[in-house]
Parts: C-alpha cells; sequence; structure tokens
C-alpha cells in the first residue's frame, strides 16, 4: 500500500477510535450536571447514589479519551506535515486554545469530581462537576472549529512564507465563525448528548429487566430519557441546518450524500436505495421534490448535481452516500425509541413492556454508530480536498514518512486499541454488574452536612 | 536578545514544557519507581499520590504541543515527521501510562493488577527516556534538508549523546517523584521513600556531572552564550546550588524545601538549555544554514498576537485553579473507597 492509503487508514481509525469516547464524556458530563443538581435541589439521596455510580463509569471513559486524545494532537505533525506547515497559522491556534480553555478546566475539576466527594462542600463538589462538563463542552467548540475551517475556510488569506504557500490568520472572529462552525457544533454536541443520554437508558432498562436495583433505574430513566428525547429531536434541526449548510459551502458533498449526478429543481430526497455509480442515478425510494424543499424551502430550488464538478473534484459517491443515509436513519430510529420509551415511562407501564426495554438497552449503539458514520459522511464528503477547495490530501501528507513507519505505527495502534476496547467493555461490564453501591445511598464526610437523611422523599 | 513576539513565543513555549517537566516529572518519576515497591497497599499509596493530579499534569505537554503547533508549526512538522517512530514509541508509553492508572485498581485479580504495575511503570520509563532523547538530539543538532524536512533515520536518533541525556531526564524524574512521594506518603513506604530518594539524588547528581561534562567537550555550541555573555555564567551557578541543595534541604527533612530545589534546578537547566538554543528551535548539523530558527519556521505576527492574548486571558486562570487544586489534595495521602 502507498503512504498516501496507509496515512489516511492510519489517521481515520485513530480518529474514529478517539471519538468512541468524547461523547460519552461529553454526554455523560451533561447527565452527572442533572443528576447532582437534582439532588442537590430534592436532597433525594437516589440522585446522590445516581452520581457517583455514573461518576465511576465516566471516569473509565474519560481516561481512555485522554489516553487516544493525546495520539490525536501529535499525528497532525507525523502524517500530515506539509498540511501541518499549510494550515498551522490559522489551525494552530484552536489546538493551543483548546489545551488552555478545555483540557485545564476538564482535567483539573476532574480531580475534584471523582476524589473530592468527601473533600469538598456540596456546592464546591456541584460547581467541579459542572466546570468537568464545561470543560469537555469547550473542547467540542475548539475541535470543530479547527476542523470546520478545514470545511468551510474563512478569516485567512494565502501568503508565500520561505517560498513555500501557507494560510495566514486575517480575521480570527472570522476564522472562528466560519460559516459551517454553528450548525456542525450543535450537531455534534446533540450528538453526544445521546450518546450519554441513550447509556443511562440502556443500563437503567437492562436493571429492570434483570428485576435489580428498581429505584435506582427508574430515577435514572426518568433523566436519561427525557435528555434523550430532547436530544434526538433537536439533532433533526441541527441536522436539517447542517444539510443547508452544505448545500450551500460544498455542493458536491450535498451531491454526493444523496447521489444527485445532474443538476435539477424539484431534486427527490432519497429514502433507502443506494448508488449505481455505473449508469450515475440511485436506484430505490425516492420522494419527489423534497431535498429542493428541504434546502430551499420550496420544491422549485435548484440543488446542484455532480456532473457540474470535473470528476477530480468529486467526492466517492457510494461512501458519503450510504454513511450520511446510515446516520439519518438512525437519527429518525431514535426518535422513535426515545418517544415510545418515554411515553410508557410517563404512562407507568414501560417496566411490563419487554420488549421495549430490550431495545432501550441496545439503543446505546445507535448514537455511537450515528456519530462515527457522521464523522465518516463529513470528511469523505470533503474529499478530495484536505481544506476544502485549497489544499488536496495528497499534498497535505508528510513529505518523508515511509510506509513502513506508518504500517508499524498503524499495526502497533490497532493492537492497542484492541486491548483498551476489550477491557473497556470488560470493565464497563463488570461495573454495570456490580450495580451502584448502596452505601452511596447515605452522603459521607463534608457531603453528609446538612444530615438530611431522616426522611426518604420516594422517587 | 530583543523581545520581538518570536523570543516571547519562544520562551513562553519553553515555559509550558519546563511547567509540564516540574509537574508530569514527578508522576513519571513516581511510575518509574512503582516496580521497586513490593505490596499491594504501596503501590495504592503511590499512585493515589499522584491520582488526582497527573491527568492535569499531562495537559501541560498537550498544550506545548498545541503552542508549538500554532507558534512554529514547521517545526511541529518538521520535528514529528521526522522522529515518526520515536513519537509513536513516545504516544504508545504514555497510553499505557494513563490507562493503567485508571484500570489497575478496577479488579483485585494479582495478574491483573501486575500487568497494569508493568505497563505504569514501563510506560513510565520509556516516555522519560524518549523525551529526553528528543531534547538531547535537538541540543546535539539533527540533520535537516535544503527543504526543511528532516534528513536522517530513526536509529540515527540514538547516538550517546541523547541517549546520555535520555537517562539523565530518567534520574531527573525519578529524584523529583521521590521526594514527592516522601511528602505524599508516612509510616513505612516514607522511610524506604526517603533512602529511595537520596540514591536517585546520587544517581542525578552523577548523570549531570557526565552530561555537564560531556556537553563543554562535544558540543560546546550548547555552551556559547555563556562563554560571551559571562554574567549569564550565573544562571549555571544557580542551577549547581539548586542542585547542591536538594540533599541539604531533605538531609534536614525540609522535604517541600528539597521539592521546591529540584524543580529550580528544572527551570535552571532548561534556561541553560534555551539560552544556548535561542535562536534556533531546530540546528541543522551537517550544514547550519538549514537550522530552523523562531524567524523561518514561525507563524505570522498577527496568529503570535492572538495567541498572546489567549495565553495572557488562558494561563492565569489555569494557574489559580491548579494552585486550589493542589490545595484541596494536600497532605498525606489516605487511601479510601474512592481511591484508585
Ligand atoms: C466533539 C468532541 C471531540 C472531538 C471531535 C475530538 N475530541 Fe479529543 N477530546 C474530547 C473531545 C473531542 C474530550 C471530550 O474533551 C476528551 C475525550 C474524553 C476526555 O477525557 O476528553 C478529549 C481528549 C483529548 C485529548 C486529551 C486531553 C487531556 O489530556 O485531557 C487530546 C490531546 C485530544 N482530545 C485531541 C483531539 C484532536 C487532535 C482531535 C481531532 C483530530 C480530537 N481530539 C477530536
Ligand atoms: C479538527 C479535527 C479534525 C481534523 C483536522 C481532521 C482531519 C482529517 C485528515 C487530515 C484526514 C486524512 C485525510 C483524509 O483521508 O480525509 C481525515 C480523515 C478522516 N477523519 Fe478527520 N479530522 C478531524 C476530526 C475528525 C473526527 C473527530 C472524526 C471522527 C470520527 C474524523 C473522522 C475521519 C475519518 C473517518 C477519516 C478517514 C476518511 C478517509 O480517509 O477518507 N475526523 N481527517
Ligand atoms: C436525524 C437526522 C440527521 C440529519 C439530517 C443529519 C445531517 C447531517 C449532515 C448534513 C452532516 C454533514 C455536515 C457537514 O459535513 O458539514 C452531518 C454530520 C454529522 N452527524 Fe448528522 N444528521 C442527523 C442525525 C445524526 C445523529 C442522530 C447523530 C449522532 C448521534 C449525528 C452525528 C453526526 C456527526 C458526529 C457528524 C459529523 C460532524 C459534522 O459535520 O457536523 N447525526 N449530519
Amino acid at each position: 500500500m502507498d503512504v498516501l492509503t496507509l496515512a489516511r487508514i492510519q489517521f481515520g481509525a485513530t480518529i474514529a477510535f478517539h471519538y468512541l469516547y468524547p461523547p460519552l464524556s461529553i454526554g455523560l458530563g451533561v447527565m452527572l450536571v442533572c443528576m447532582e443538581g437534582l439532588w442537590l435541589k430534592t436532597k433525594n439521596p437516589v440522585y446522590h447514589q445516581m452520581a457517583r455510580f455514573w461518576t465511576r463509569v465516566f471516569a473509565l471513559t474519560f481516561a481512555i479519551g485522554v489516553a487516544t486524545g493525546i495520539v490525536m494532537e501529535f499525528e497532525f505533525g507525523t502524517n500530515w506535515a506539509t498540511y501541518s506547515r499549510f494550515v498551522g497559522d490559522v489551525f494552530g491556534s484552536a489546538l493551543a486554545a483548546e489545551g488552555i480553555f478545555a483540557f485545564f478546566l476538564e482535567s483539573g475539576f476532574l480531580a475534584v469530581l471523582l476524589f473530592g466527594w468527601d473533600k469538598v462542600s456540596r456546592k464546591m463538589h456541584f460547581f467541579s462537576t459542572c466546570m468537568v462538563c464545561l470543560g469537555a463542552h469547550f473542547s467540542a467548540v475548539w475541535i470543530v472549529v479547527a476542523n470546520s475551517w478545514m470545511q468551510t475556510p474563512a478569516g485567512y488569506k494565502l501568503v508565500m512564507h520561505n517560498g513555500v504557500e501557507r494560510a495566514e490568520i486575517t480575521n480570527f472572529w472570522q476564522l472562528v465563525f466560519n460559516p459551517s462552525f454553528m450548525e456542525r457544533l450543535s450537531h455534534v454536541l446533540c450528538g453526544a448528548w445521546q450518546a450519554g443520554a441513550f447509556l443511562v437508558v440502556s443500563v437503567s432498562a437492562w436493571y429492570l429487566l434483570k428485576k435489580r436495583h428498581q429505584d435506582f433505574a427508574r430515577a435514572s430513566l426518568r433523566v436519561g430519557l427525557t435528555v434523550a428525547l430532547v436530544a434526538s429531536l433537536v439533532q433533526v434541526v441541527t441536522g436539517h441546518v447542517s444539510a443547508r449548510g452544505v448545500a450551500k459551502n460544498q455542493p458536491a458533498k450535498l451531491a454526493a450524500f444523496e447521489g444527485l449526478y445532474n443538476t435539477t429543481s424539484n431534486a427527490p430526497l432519497v429514502l433507502v436505495g443506494y448508488v449505481d455509480e455505473k449508469d450515475q442515478r440511485v436506484k430505490g425510494l425516492e420522494w419527489p421534490g423534497m431535498l429542493s424543499f428541504l434546502v430551499g424551502f420550496n420544491t422549485q430550488t435548484t440543488v446542484i448535481g455532480l456532473n457540474d464538478f470535473p470528476p477530480s473534484d468529486r467526492p466517492p459517491v457510494t461512501a458519503s452516500f450510504l454513511f450520511f443515509h446510515g446516520m439519518v436513519g438512525i437519527g429518525f430510529a431514535m426518535i422513535v425509541i426515545a418517544a415510545l420509551g418515554f411515553l410508557y415511562f410517563r404512562h407507568g407501564s414501560l417496566h411490563e413492556r419487554r420488549w421495549l426495554l430490550w431495545i432501550l438497552v441496545f439503543s446505546v449503539l445507535g448514537p455511537q454508530m450515528a456519530n462515527q458514520l457522521g464523522w465518516f459522511a463529513a470528511e469523505v464528503g470533503r474529499q478530495p480536498w484536505i481544506v476544502y477547495g485549497l489544499m488536496r490530501t495528497p499534498a497535505g501528507l508528510s513529505a518523508i514518512v515511509k510506509a513502513n513507519a506508518i504500517l508499524t505505527s498503524l499495526i502497533l495502534f490497532t493492537l492497542i486499541y484492541f486491548l483498551l476496547f476489550a477491557v473497556f467493555i470488560y470493565l464497563l461490564n463488570d461495573k454495570i454488574q456490580h450495580g451502584p453501591d448502596e452505601q452511596d445511598l447515605i452522603p459521607s464526610g463534608k457531603l453528609a452536612l446538612p444530615t438530611e437523611l431522616t426522611h426518604h422523599p420516594k422517587t | 536578545m530583543n523581545l520581538d513576539l518570536n523570543t516571547v513565543w519562544f520562551i513562553l513555549v519553553g515555559v509550558l514544557f519546563t511547567g509540564y517537566a516540574m509537574l508530569d516529572g514527578f508522576d513519571l518519576g513516581i511510575g518509574a519507581l512503582h516496580l521497586f515497591t513490593k505490596d499491594d497497599t504501596e503501590r495504592r499509596t503511590l499512585i493515589n499520590a499522584i491520582g488526582p493530579v497527573w491527568d492535569g499534569n499531562e495537559v501541560w505537554l498537550v498544550t506545548g504541543g498545541g503552542a508549538l503547533f500554532a507558534a512554529f508549526p514547521n517545526v511541529y512538522a518538521t520535528v514529528f515527521s521526522g522522529f515518526y517512530l520515536a513519537f509513536v514509541l513516545l504516544l504508545v508509553s504514555l497510553i499505557f501510562r494513563a490507562v493503567a492508572i485508571e484500570f489497575r485498581s478496577k479488579q483485585p485479580m494479582r495478574w491483573w493488577r501486575q500487568m497494569w504495575d508493568i505497563g505504569f511503570s514501563a510506560g513510565s520509563l520509556v516516555s522519560g527516556l524518549l523525551m529526553g532523547v528528543a531534547l538531547g538530539n535537538i541540543a546535539w543538532g539533527v540533520p535537516i534538508g535544503a527543504d526543511g524536512e528532516f534528513a536522517g533515520t530513526f536509529l540515527g536518533l540514538l547516538t550517546p549523546y541523547p541517549l546520555l541525556v535520555g537517562v539523565t531526564t530518567v534520574a531527573l524524574f525519578m529524584m523529583h517523584g521521590a521526594i514527592y512521594g516522601v511528602m505524599k506518603t508516612e509510616g513505612a513506604l516514607h522511610d524506604k521513600l526517603r533512602i529511595w530518594a537520596m540514591r536517585c539524588i546520587i544517581f542525578f547528581v552523577i548523570c549531570a556531572v557526565t552530561l555537564t561534562m560531556a556537553t563543554l567537550l562535544y558540543v560546546p555550541r550548547m555552551a556559547a552564550r555563556l562563554h560571551d555573555h559571562p554574567w549569564l555564567f550565573s544562571i549555571a551557578l544557580a542551577n549547581m546550588l539548586a542542585i547542591a541543595n536538594i540533599p541539604r534541604e531533605f538531609h534536614h527533612r525540609r522535604d517541600w524545601l528539597a521539592f521546591l530545589s529540584s524543580c529550580a534546578a528544572m527551570i535552571t537547566l532548561m534556561m541553560l538549555f534555551g539560552l544556548n538554543l535561542y535562536p534556533n528551535l531546530v540546528y541543522s548539523l551537517p550544514d547550519p544554514a538549514n537550522s530552523l530558527t523562531i524567524y523561518n519556521a514561525s507563524s505570522s505576527p498577527k496568529t503570535l498576537g492572538i495567541m498572546l492574548v489567549i495565553a495572557g486571558i488562558g494561563v492565569p486562570v489555569v494557574i489559580a485553579y491548579t494552585v486550589c487544586i493542589y490545595w484541596i489534595f494536600r497532605g498525606k495521602v489516605k487511601l479510601d473507597r474512592m481511591s484508585y
């Protein structure tokens, strides 16, 4: 295999693995804030027990998120050195800002969140939980700034520096609020909240099925299903706004998402199907005019097709199409699942519907898959550009790195990541089997003040 | 030395990496000593001594990397693609170090704990060694082509001088970690660590003296600025006094001051390194004309200015809450059910 393919596989594999964990850290962060907030408000010890249990799960995902994130930070330099020289002036500041504003906040207050339960007051502990959650969100902000700039560059000019062309910053705020930033950030965050919420839902549903820790499970489900439903609904809106942005800023990508070859008004939306690249058309079930309508709120809106671009400027169509449709399909399925769960939970009959509980148990996989597919779609759809319209992917490669060096590292990381993943699943399962601690119903140390233990309000 | 933005960022990147060495240095040192302890309680005590803070300490490295990328993208690109395999090994070591801390305590089985003990210790040791080797290569000079790309090989990085710097770094971290361990523990473990710390100090002093001689003999360039500006010799003097002060304070059981002296030794070492490297960032060996300097490798003045604002807002806040968090977790380690 050539260096380029290897470098792409290596980058894709390591980032995809990294991205299994950040959504959980961000999403569980929100869940922890909700749980601890509810505890402070209601003084109900079940919420304290919940916060303690989910904190332990959070610690696990966080540790792997950190370990795999360090790799990403340096991989721009190892694999994409030429690209790094080209974008360092604009891109580097986002990464540095991420370190200063996000990672320090997260990792600093994480100490209090994990180990400070008995050492600080309730308010201080809650404040730390909020800061960890905020830090995780900030890191999403900055990394999405950087990535969105690659999708829709803004606030820069091209300058010759030592005989090599590079992008230099002209306006920091234009760079940050580049055309696709806001919608992609909201989309990524919603995806992360779904990932966290559905993890909580899944474990709680499993406890209900097994008739274990039922009070705990019900209280967790209440918080989890609410966040899951809200995030799933909002996700369609942010996804839709993203798609409109793609239509405007990266028309070739949208055309690949929908397998649209000929520029046309009244463009159809593909519900299910596949792209026949030879015949240059989509085979499957289509909704006439809907794509035009979604892009311009009018079925007569013209949508640009792939044939308007020279073949060398087109992304891989089948892959983009499948990734995109996989994500959207899962997105709608998540709404149905969350809504059913929520309604039956409200109705009080969820525990009787074992089929639905089983679906909820597996629902945790949905957001994870959609998050992966979404990134695949966004990144593959950007091809052949590494910086849209400015630099092609092959041009960004490190000039001197040899194929066998990348292969060595690829094999090494693959082995290690398989090991990490196996250990993660093993430990996660272990924590779930072990369940919440009875001890955690009684806050200890400084948290115990003021004592409210005499009455246990019903959950 | 006029204080333009490029110089300011040269200093700031240096500050970030020095901060990293002072903070994560003791984590890596504790890791390197980890396998010398025998029973599980001792090992847990040591891990929990760094438990709440190691992650935040590592962020200094991440931020240093980010700052290097933003301020000197050409250095970031050349060094990371040039030292490819070395950095992959470093990343692998850091991964094992990080996850071992989290995973170790999660199961009681002996084989499980031993597996992660080895991961933790080897990860810490190799990380320190490789960081030192990288630093040593920068000091010695590396082959850079006219195109600004690295023109050497992986094995070419493992020559005696860089390896000596690597070993010295490990010795420094072990000493630093042992002193930190003494501060955080009590009882039998404390007494044991006290003896080890003394041995680590001796080990480090031997390394430091050897390294100084080697530098003066074989890399006189790394002493040139001191040679030209004799008043800068005060920094070298401060460095020697700081190192000499470590066993002195330690002997008088003023462990806290010994730790500070160890920090001061690191700061002065990095100052000496930076002063003699300046204005180069990566010195090119056969052909110095190809060196990457703070001018030909830097970002635009505009980016450097924006980054200065970011650092100006961010760093004071970071330092403020880092101090708070160290304060919350002050005192000797007590194992409880939240511990690793
Ligand atoms: C949407 C969110 C998101 C995305 C797209 C990425 N990350 Fe990430 N990253 C996080 C969200 C996050 C996080 C939530 O902040 C993590 C994950 C778990 C954690 O502990 O922090 C994290 C950890 C993490 C760390 C360790 C921080 C520490 O030591 O505390 C580094 C260096 C990176 N990431 C770097 C990257 C790079 C270079 C990426 C792109 C190629 C990237 N991340 C994609
Ligand atoms: C700032 C953040 C990011 C940057 C700068 C970035 C940059 C890149 C680069 C340089 C490549 C290799 C070139 C290519 O083959 O496309 C790539 C590919 C890829 N990235 Fe991203 N990426 C970022 C975030 C992410 C995230 C968070 C994911 C989530 C999983 C992701 C998923 C992928 C995938 C799957 C590929 C492989 C696609 C392919 O090879 O065609 N990226 N990205
Ligand atoms: C329900 C309907 C959905 C629609 C219409 C939709 C739409 C989109 C679009 C158009 C993009 C590409 C944006 C770009 O390339 O700039 C995208 C990317 C992405 N999607 Fe979705 N999405 C949906 C559901 C989901 C769900 C349920 C998740 C995860 C839980 C998800 C996660 C992502 C991620 C992580 C990305 C990559 C980041 C980005 O480019 O914003 N999406 N989505």
